[in-house]
């Protein structure tokens, strides 16, 4: 059947699979065919990802990724990849004057400079095929807006969205692709922190254009058209989905 | 924990309003300077001062400076 969207005989490793987006990415890329190698740091909620794979060719990791000894025997284990999804971030709501050094590392280390190095690794140990395609999950938050008591994810994001430029540049000449998806807000585990109420979400809700947040598949889609071949001539770019909620 | 200190860290996070408007009894969702981002302030003052955290629901089942103080001395 014709589908410029496949993923059929890609490898592709994504990050944070054990739930919101990076559950929603690894299930539809084995959906398409991928072979799917998945990381994330909860065994119970990484299994049950790994169990609702298609396929029979998936791999899983368990792995704390600022962890260096974690991170290393991954990459020696890992095969060849073809795509690379980096979904595996959290968020810290602290107003600016809270903000302080440990909170602020913690979430530049996670969000930003643990994909990254990842990346650099794995480009260093010959693990990413010339014409690969790494994708980034950043967020409206930090490249287009940014909420209350949001400053420090806005940044760690916003480095995703500069760093993705400059290297979507040096890897042009493998042909890898590097671009970002930038969602909106995702119905998932990321806002039940409790720090914001039912009614302050259902108010948010109310400033997109399409009447609710999205969904981690909606999120998943996009980044499987970034995967796919459909995109061999996009690079550095960003891809907003986010229920027009920066229109207003 | 004071109640007399707590709300002087509470009154910290507004600017406006005077601070002679608070007390065991003011009812600070009625300030004008009240906002979600002073709510957010409230929750990492208590963080920060006195190691409790603080839900949204905590501030919004609480009416009165003091209710909020008692969730605070029982958690």
């Amino acid at each position: 059947m014709y589908n410029p969207f496949s993923l059929k005989d890609k490898t592709i490793f994504i990050t944070g699979a054990s739930s919101g987006i990076g559950r929603a990415v690894a299930i539809e890329c084995s959906k398409l065919g991928a072979d799917v190698i998945i990381s994330g740091r909860n065994p119970e909620r990484l299994q049950e990802t790994f169990d609702a794979l298609e396929g029979h060719n998936n791999k899983q990791f368990l792995a704390e990724l600022q962890n260096h000894e974690d991170v290393n025997s991954l990459i020696d284990q890992i095969p060849l990849l073809d795509g690379i999804v980096f979904c595996a971030g959290y968020t810290k709501t602290l107003p600016f004057q809270f903000i302080n050094e440990d909170e602020l590392n913690a979430i530049m280390r996670i969000n930003f400079i643990a994909p990254t190095l990842i990346a650099q690794s794995l480009l260093k140990k010959k693990k990413i095929k010339n014409g690969a395609s790494i994708v980034f999950i950043s967020s409206i938050s930090g490249m287009y807006i940014s909420f209350y008591g949001n400053s420090m994810y806005s940044a760690s994001k916003g480095a995703i969205n500069g760093m993705v430029k400059g290297m979507a540049l040096d890897l042009a000449n493998k042909n890898i692709r590097v671009n970002t998806v930038t969602p909106g807000m995702i119905q998932s585990n990321i806002i039940n922190t409790g720090i914001i109420t039912e009614e302050q979400i259902n108010a948010d809700i109310k400033k997109y254009p399409l009447k609710r947040y999205g969904n981690p598949n909606e999120v998943a889609y996009a980044v499987i058209y970034l995967l796919s071949d459909a995109t061999t001539w996009i690079t550095g770019s960003n891809l907003l989905i986010d229920g027009g909620y920066t229109l207003t | 924990m004071e109640i007399k200190d707590f709300i002087n860290h509470f009154a910290d996070q507004f600017d406006e309003t005077d601070k002679s408007e608070f007390n065991p009894e003011t009812e600070f969702k009625t300030l004008d300077e009240w906002s979600s981002l002073i709510a957010l302030s409230v929750i990492a003052m208590v963080d920060e001062e006195y190691s409790v955290k603080l839900k949204g629901e905590d501030i919004r089942n609480s009416n009165t400076i003091s209710d909020l103080y008692n969730v605070i001395a029982s958690k």
